[in-house]
């Protein structure tokens, strides 16, 4: 992105990460980088790939192999007046930093009666897909939605990879940024010029009438496609991405069911306890008049996800999937 | 809906004769019932008050169904003056008095719209999922002032058939499942025709007692004594019952048969069972038949003697353990204190559940009755 063209720029989500981070580092001499082979490496999924050397190694900083350490130095310099931006490899092993995320992050601004904030971005990689088995394919972003002081974002979609980590250093308190692994190959276009998004509201990505698919990070591009496949027999569904996933964004979420009058909540997380849960919650507090069907959910299944590949594609939501759960749902117009 | 028989697994209500507010008594007869059987007379449990009526004629319910719902003795209004009119509106057949208690699901969404439109949701069928009313079944439906009723399904048309598919199973699983025994036995009947002829002769006609009486008190007498012979075989276990409920195997005009009950026949005097039974057979053969008559026969007794059998083996008649059968008094040769008179005769056999009871016991009972029809009068 050295030059602006004219047109629409073709790139990957990991591109646009890539592209965001850049634009971060040379925008505010307070940002750095902090995390395992962020520097050298270029980043496990590559996203920092050539920052060191752009910005060198004060500003790109690999850091031993501690979650819990780096976390708690990264709050540490937040606290001192910087702008961390630490890049936890997957979010299975940001479970070794849950109490510095947990206990430290989330609570000083409360605990502190105000005086103090803890601007701090924190990426990390989730989900299932790829064929490396249970402990690198978790989706515990419910963990986190649970978690109040933190503000927990899932951008699904080119923009969002692109306009998030800038609105997310903006934000005053923690901000975690989960990215799909399964989605750093993915193409789009982007403007030349970035447009600002915002971290408040949910999306609708496609306009229907019949149900609403409510889904985020790594099945956005799924209830896409089970969209496509429900038009062609009939059925409108519309989809909305959340976006983010703490705090909610309930006017987006109940909008859509006023309109369509039925959901299905598509999540990568196991089915208990999981966000599609609070999200059913939701729409059962707010627009149960408005159903005319059952709220359904289409989530993992409850197994440490498989190494094998069908049975990996069998544990996760897959558009088939979410199509058979909407057409439970509605009958097909005509 | 209650349970008509061991083998009854629907019926449809035929008649409500009680309407929502009407206080009720304790075997006050509240509905007919249409079964395999026949039409049944439905009986109330308990003393109340009837809150709803949740099924409407014409509707076919499984057993078990709630048919109405009833409040306690104690919720009965004060002052029976007060008229009941005033309270609840008149409901005709599956008018809004009956739809509204029935089990529907209707989309929340449905169910405020049609709430809107003045249709009752519960008049419509749902093609949403699990039979759901949904908002497009509502908004297809026509928007009257008033949902109109449902006219009500038929009655199944061929009850003859319907009765033959009710004995056939019966039987079937009784040959199924219950290893019968036979026993017969001959017995003098000549002091018991005797005293009968006496007895008629001092009565009019109308008031004339058929063998059938003292035969049947005799059987529930003779059971008395042998109990294996009395009761329900259930979940691999044999229930004896303390009360005689003498099922009466009565053939109908069109074909068919039911089996009801003359309860406590042990108990009750010649006239009071031959009244019994003419009643019972009277209101078998017109149709209506009460619902605990149906429920509980601990056993039955089949009487072919009209017929001119001599003698008859019963199946069994599951749950129970024993049928007896009795056939026709004829005069017939018979040998006592060593010479041959003509004597009135009648064949009486048992057949019997062998998983309850065995021969040895079932001669007891033969015996049994042999000894008591001996000494008419004391029946």
């Amino acid at each position: 992105m050295t030059v602006a063209p004219a047109g629409p720029i073709r790139m990957t989500y990991r591109e646009a990460v890539r592209a965001a981070l850049r634009e971060a580092l040379a925008a505010d001499p307070r940002v750095f980088l902090m995390g395992e082979d962020v520097g050298r490496y270029g980043g496990t999924y590559a996203a920092t790939k050539g920052l060191l050397e752009e910005f060198g190694p004060e500003r790109v900083r690999d850091t031993p192999l501690s979650e819990l350490t780096f976390t708690g130095a990264g709050i540490g310099a937040a606290l001192g007046g910087m702008r961390p931006i630490l890049e936890i490899m997957t979010v299975n092993f940001s479970l070794l930093a849950l109490d510095q995320i947990v206990n430290n992050a989330a609570t000083l601004r409360h605990m502190s009666g105000g005086q103090v904030s803890v601007p701090l971005v924190i990426r990390m990689a989730t989900g299932a897909g790829r064929q490396v088995a249970a402990q690198h394919s978790h989706s515990l972003e419910a963990w986190y939605a649970h978690i109040p002081g933190i503000r927990v974002v899932a951008p699904a979609v080119l923009e969002d990879a692109r306009g998030m980590l800038a609105a997310a250093l903006r934000d005053p308190d923690p901000v975690l940024i989960f990215e799909h692994a399964a989605l750093y190959g993915v193409e789009g276009e982007l403007p030349a010029v970035p447009r600002q998004v915002d971290l408040d509201r949910a999306a609708v990505r496609r306009s229907g009438d019949d149900v609403s698919l409510i889904a985020y990070g790594g099945t956005v591009g799924k209830a896409l496609a089970a969209a496509e496949q429900l038009a062609a027999g009939g059925i409108s569904a519309e989809v909305v991405d959340l976006r983010t996933l703490r705090p909610l964004d309930d006017a987006t979420i109940v909008g859509s069911v006023r309109k369509t009058h039925r959901a299905v909540v598509v999540d990568e997380g196991w089915r208990s306890g999981s966000l599609a849960a609070e999200v059913m919650a939701r729409i059962m507090e707010q627009a149960f008049y408005e159903l005319d069907a059952p709220v359904a959910r289409v989530c993992t299944a409850e197994v440490p996800i498989p190494y094998p590949k069908h049975l990996e594609d069998a544990a996760l939501p897959q558009p088939e999937t979410i199509v058979a759960a909407a057409r439970s749902l509605v009958k097909p117009r005509g | 809906m209650p349970s008509l028989g061991a083998d009854m697994v629907s019926g449809t209500l035929v008649e409500w004769r009680v309407k929502a507010g009407d206080a009720v008594k304790r075997g006050q007869i509240i509905a007919e019932v249409e079964t395999d059987k026949g039409a049944i007379e439905v009986e109330i449990f308990e003393d109340g008050v009837v809150d709803a009526l949740l099924v409407a004629p014409g509707t076919k319910v499984p057993v078990g169904t709630p048919l109405a719902t009833l409040r306690g003795a104690a919720a009965m209004p004060p002052s029976p003056a007060a008229p009941p009119t005033a309270a609840v509106p008149p409901s005709g057949p599956a008018g809004g008095e009956v739809g509204r208690g029935r089990q529907v699901r209707v989309s929340p969404l449905a169910r405020k719209r049609a709430a809107e439109l003045g249709i009752d949701p519960s008049t419509l069928r749902g093609t949403g999922a699990g039979g759901a009313v949904t908002m497009a079944d509502v908004e297809a439906a026509p928007v009257p002032a008033r949902a109109p009723a449902p006219p009500p399904p038929p009655v199944e048309a061929d009850r003859s058939a319907a009765m033959r598919r009710a004995i056939a199973a019966a039987m079937s699983r009784s040959k199924r499942e219950i290893p019968h025994y036979y026993l017969a036995t001959d017995v003098d009947v000549s002091r018991l025709v005797a005293w009968l002829e006496r007895r008629n002769a001092a009565v009019p006609v109308a008031q004339r007692m058929l063998p059938a009486a003292p035969l049947f008190k005799a059987v529930a007498l003779g059971l008395k004594e042998v109990p294996e012979l009395n009761g329900t075989f259930l979940d691999g276990a044999f229930h004896p019952s303390a009360a005689v409920h003498l099922g009466v195997a009565i053939s109908l005009r069109q074909g068919g048969l039911v089996a009801p009950a003359i309860h406590d026949a042990d108990k009750l005097g010649l006239d009071e069972l031959m009244n019994a039974l003419r009643d019972l057979i009277g209101r078998v053969r017109g149709g209506s038949i009460r619902s605990s008559e149906l429920a509980d026969p601990t056993v039955t007794v089949t009487n072919l003697g009209d017929q001119g059998v001599r003698e008859v083996f019963g199946v069994i008649f599951p749950p129970q353990v024993a049928i007896v059968g009795l056939g026709r008094i004829t005069q017939r040769p018979w040998v006592a204190e060593g010479r041959i008179e003509a004597r009135p005769v009648v064949s009486a056999t048992l057949s019997a559940d062998h998983r309850v009871s065995d021969g040895h016991r079932g001669g007891r009972f033969l015996s049994a009755f042999e000894r008591l029809l001996q000494e008419p009068e004391k029946l």
